[in-house]
């Protein structure tokens, strides 16, 4: 974790966003990973898309498990609150913090043994739950902080520096997702930026349980050619199932695509997606579908990226339980007790 | 037709409210509602009764007994010995009826002949056909079966002079809503009452009479009375795993809140109910609640404090504000799930690895498991820290005569130490484990609070004052030291020991939670032999000064706890430095509440001991 503050100074020709601020003030402190870490480019990533977007950095809460993908939190955003809480636990930490105050932007950040091993069951049941937040998994398919042992989304075969081989199959969070009723799931790559942002932009816009499982290659144990989370292997058979631009209220479109090939999906506070699609029988809204698309890809080696699946019809946990409209943590003793002449009636039921 | 049966060569015993009856049934049978409207009947008519279900963990099928002792003194512990048996339970019958006292009373279904080697001649049958009667009344199985139950309270309405207006009345309360099975269930009652006053001379000698000693009293178990302090004591979110005897409590603060945090303008809900997929969980999403500024907690039991253990120490060294109810049950392990013990003690003070200590507090009534309900988010949020109400099964599933519940409208919240943005602004540089006031308390701020200030990253690694990651020993130490110091400081949020120093005896009784219910009764009957001892009731730890003073102020003090291993002494000695000859462990741990005959036999034992060495009292 890192205790190295960045210097303060800002370029005066920094570019403002519609805040006031610069790309500086979303920054954290300085990283503490290796060199060339996927993990620093999702950092970079989420910086951009929360100054281009303009939120507030106060009005997000970081929470994240143990682990090399675990401390990401501290290397972004530091006027939000960060919770960097104990291994595999982060979706009830994330879901107590977001019952306390429906009114913040969470970002769960995770790895692929935090959610895919010892989390597993934590991860599912967030889904379930539909926490409305952003989860993102860096996955890297090792465990850099213990120096390099294979994780359960290391795919079969695959290898890491040391030359172990992963003899088991792989679990692969995007598709359990899908599954378990999360109403946006994508996959992207921390190299590629371009992809990432407008994901990062959408997932954070969402209404519900976004997830967006990000491949990010461990560069000290885990970026051998025989590793298929390596940058190799990634670039390689890295095929997009579609490609989407974040557009913000009020902002007018200035991507084109072909007619017909782009959909236009509104989000739940007016900004909207669009959806640049590269096959025609690909369907987001479908879960079958989609996740057709994304295993005929995996058959092939080929690692399906993008906007997966989109549901925006399904409520969160708020709106299942019909929970107050105040934050619960602004209420008191007003609106929460009940007072002794109540309590009076109910030790008569007592006799 | 003769009036009685006369079975047995031993007069029968003559007590008037003061007795224990007790019920042996077979679990699932709908006993628990009949068994209970007997207690409640007794309490309506003014006399103390505390019933105690020993029950199995099982759906259907297995035994289970309701105990209830009747005490116009008022001693609400358990007694051992059974003056009325209603022995409906085949499995068990043998045993049930040995253990009636000579002079007693066993009754019992005789549509089926009494086996002759259950025939005991030093004590009084009392039989009754119940299926039979049930058969020749009903034609549904299921009320043929549920009304046997409901028929023996109205025979004991006879036999015992029950008020049978009071019994009605409570039949028409506990159908309100349900108005259509008032009238089969006030007829099971008659056509139990009418059978044993035809047939049998009635009341017998052991019977009921009409007193004025609950009057402002309620009878409320723990859990219920748990359920509504969270409610009261601003807990929006409760997240939780089933888990017995523990279920109960959140089973309330659902009822409750459904009732009393329903917005009535819009409906909707001021509270949070999440039944997570494990312990692990529901401690994770109770500690983000608090985190977030929400009032949350989660009720478990052993097995779920075994788990809950790496949350507890991150809580505590992170410094969020949680309440824990444990109501404990028999471990090790799944242990007993459905019998009681105060086994938890050592498991939850010091709970987590690293040199962690937690907040605990003793209640020992209902009523005083909705003071510390409330209480427990106060200190929580004031100290910043994990607090655990350690219950245990007797307290919490069984129904007690307390006093009443009260809440003073006048009191506030404490939140502790927040900041607001306003505060904020005026702070050169905020840092949230910096202790500003020398308590050892540092400020928290809630997330989003300021867009520029306040901001911290909270983690479960080795911090400096600032929140920020260290690997500095020297650091961490001061870290380490401020916690300690803040443990000293909570002392002061506490409820402290409940003391009765009657005068200058040199033998004391020290005990917590559930024991209480035996402590008057063991302090009156040694009384009478002379033997007078001071009693300190601990409600907390850490412990007061109070705790080592009352310790040093007496020759020998009985340090009474239900678990195996004297648990409560070994915290004694480890924080209050006391020398191990100034205690006596008192033990039981069989599972069922300690009984004021055990404590007694074990003080009395000790007596020749404590004469030889010189040391017993004149």
């Amino acid at each position: 974790m890192s205790y190295i503050s960045k210097p303060k100074f800002k370029h005066p020709l920094l570019k403002t966003n519609d805040l006031g601020l610069t790309r500086r003030d979303y920054e954290g402190s300085l990283t503490t990973l290796c060199g060339g870490c996927g993990h620093d480019s999702i950092s970079a990533a989420i910086i951009q898309a929360a100054a281009e977007m303009s939120l507030e950095p106060h009005r997000v809460a970081k929470i994240s498990g143990i682990g090399c993908s675990s401390k990401i939190p501290a290397y972004f955003l530091s006027k939000a609150h960060g919770f960097n809480s104990v291994h595999g636990r982060m979706p009830s930490v994330a879901t107590g913090a977001n019952i306390a105050n429906k009114e913040l932007y969470y970002v769960g950040i995770s790895g692929d043994g935090d959610s895919a091993s010892i989390g597993l069951g934590q991860f599912c049941h967030i889904v379930r739950r539909r926490i409305n937040m952003l989860y993102i998994v860096a996955n890297n398919g090792t465990y850099g902080l213990t120096k390099g042992q294979l994780s359960a989304t290391a795919d079969l075969g695959s290898k890491t520096k040391s030359g172990e081989e992963s003899l088991y199959d792989a679990i692969d969070l995007a598709t359990l997702a899908i599954e378990l009723g999360a109403s946006f799931v994508a996959r992207s790559f921390s190299g590629d930026k371009k992809q990432l942002v407008p994901l990062l932009q959408a997932g954070l816009k969402h209404k519900g349980f976004a997830f967006i499982d990000i491949i990010s290659p461990c560069v000290t144990f885990n970026n051998t050619d025989a590793s298929t989370h390596g940058y190799k292997n990634t670039w390689d058979n890295y095929v997009a199932l579609s490609a989407i631009d974040y557009v913000p209220m009020r902002k007018e479109i200035s991507t084109s695509y072909a007619p017909g090939k782009v959909k236009e999906i509104k989000l739940h506070d007016g900004s909207a997606i669009h959806l640049h699609k590269t096959s025609d029988d690909y369907d987001p809204y479908d879960k079958e579908n989609a996740l057709h698309h994304i295993n005929a890809y995996k058959k092939q080696g080929k690692i399906a990226t993008g906007l997966l699946y989109i549901n925006q019809t399904t409520s969160d946990l708020h709106e299942i339980q019909d929970t107050f409209d105040k934050p619960f943590n602004s209420l008191g003793n007003i609106e929460l007790c009940p007072g002794n002449a109540a309590l009076t009636n109910i030790n008569d039921t007592f006799r | 037709m003769p009036k009685i049966i006369q079975t047995s060569k031993v007069s029968s015993i003559t007590k008037i409210n003061d007795f224990v009856v007790k019920f042996a049934n077979v679990n699932g049978s709908g006993s628990a509602s009949a068994n209970t409207m007997f207690a409640k009947s007794i309490f309506r008519m003014g006399i103390p009764v505390s019933p105690h279900n020993i029950f199995p963990s099982n759906i259907q099928g297995l035994p289970t007994w309701y105990e209830v002792r009747i005490s116009e003194a008022g001693y609400l512990g358990r007694r051992e010995g059974v003056d009325l048996m209603v022995a409906m339970n085949e499995q068990t019958i043998k045993k049930d009826i040995e253990a009636v006292v000579p002079g007693g009373y066993v009754l019992y279904d005789s549509s089926k002949t009494l086996p002759n080697e259950l025939v005991r001649d030093d004590v009084h049958y009392l039989p009754i056909p119940l299926k039979d009667i049930c058969l020749r009344e009903y034609d549904k199985p299921n009320q043929r079966q549920l009304f046997k139950n409901i028929v023996y309270v109205g025979a004991l309405a006879a036999f015992l002079k029950i008020d049978f207006k009071i019994l009605t009345d409570i039949v028409s309360d506990q159908f309100k809503g349900k108005e259509r099975l008032i009238l089969p269930n006030v007829h099971a009652l008659e056509l139990g009452h009418q059978y044993a006053s035809d047939n049998f001379e009635c009341p017998l000698n052991l019977q009921l009479k009409h007193s004025n000693k609950t009057a402002a009293k309620i009878l409320i178990d723990g859990n219920t009375a748990i359920g509504l302090g969270c409610v009261y004591g601003g807990a929006t979110v409760a997240s939780w795993y089933p888990l017995t005897p523990s279920t109960s409590v959140v089973d309330a603060f659902s009822t409750y809140c459904h009732r009393l945090r329903i917005d009535p303008g819009t409906g909707k809900k001021k509270f949070s109910i999440v039944q997570a997929e494990d312990e692990l969980s529901a401690i994770g999403i109770a500690i983000g609640a608090g985190w977030n500024g929400a009032r949350a907690f989660t009720a478990t039991s052993g097995p779920g404090i075994s788990l809950m253990q790496e949350f507890l120490g991150l809580a505590y060294f992170s410094e969020v504000p949680v309440v824990l109810f444990n109501i404990q049950r028999v471990g090790p392990s799944t242990g007993m799930p459905t019998r009681t013990q105060q086994g938890d003690l050592l498991a939850c003070a010091y709970a987590s690895h690293g040199d962690t200590k937690h907040v605990l507090l003793f209640p020992s009534s209902p009523k005083e498991c909705f003071d510390f309900a409330v209480d427990a988010f106060d200190i929580a949020e004031r100290l910043q820290t994990p607090v655990i109400v350690m219950s245990d099964l007797e307290l919490g599933m069984n129904e007690q005569i307390c006093d009443p519940l009260q809440w003073n409208d006048k009191r506030k919240y404490d939140r502790g130490k927040v900041l607001s943005a306003e505060a904020l602004e005026s702070i050169q540089r905020y840092g949230r484990y910096l202790d500003t006031d020398g308590d050892g308390i540092p400020y928290r701020t809630y997330p989003g609070t300021h867009p520029e200030k306040g901001s911290y990253f909270t983690r479960g690694s080795s911090h400096d004052a600032y929140a920020a990651y260290t690997e500095d020993g020297n650091v961490y130490a001061e870290v380490m030291d401020r916690l300690a110091l803040k443990m000293r400081t909570a002392v002061k949020y506490l409820p402290k020991p409940e003391i009765t120093a009657q005068g200058k005896h040199q033998l004391g009784m020290l005990y917590i939670g559930s024991t209480q219910s035996a402590i008057q009764e063991v302090q009156d009957n040694l009384a009478k032999k002379g033997i007078n001892l001071n009693t300190m009731r601990i409600r907390a730890f850490p412990f007061h000064e109070e705790v080592k003073q009352f310790i040093d102020q007496h020759e020998l003090v009985f340090v009474i706890e239900q678990n195996r291993d004297a648990q409560l002494k070994s915290l004694l000695k480890i924080e209050c430095n006391i020398n191990e000859q100034q205690m006596c462990s008192i033990l039981s741990y069989n599972g069922v509440l300690i009984t004021p005959t055990h404590i007694e036999q074990a003080i009395l034992q000790t007596m020749p001991k404590l004469a030889r060495s010189n040391e017993v009292p004149a």
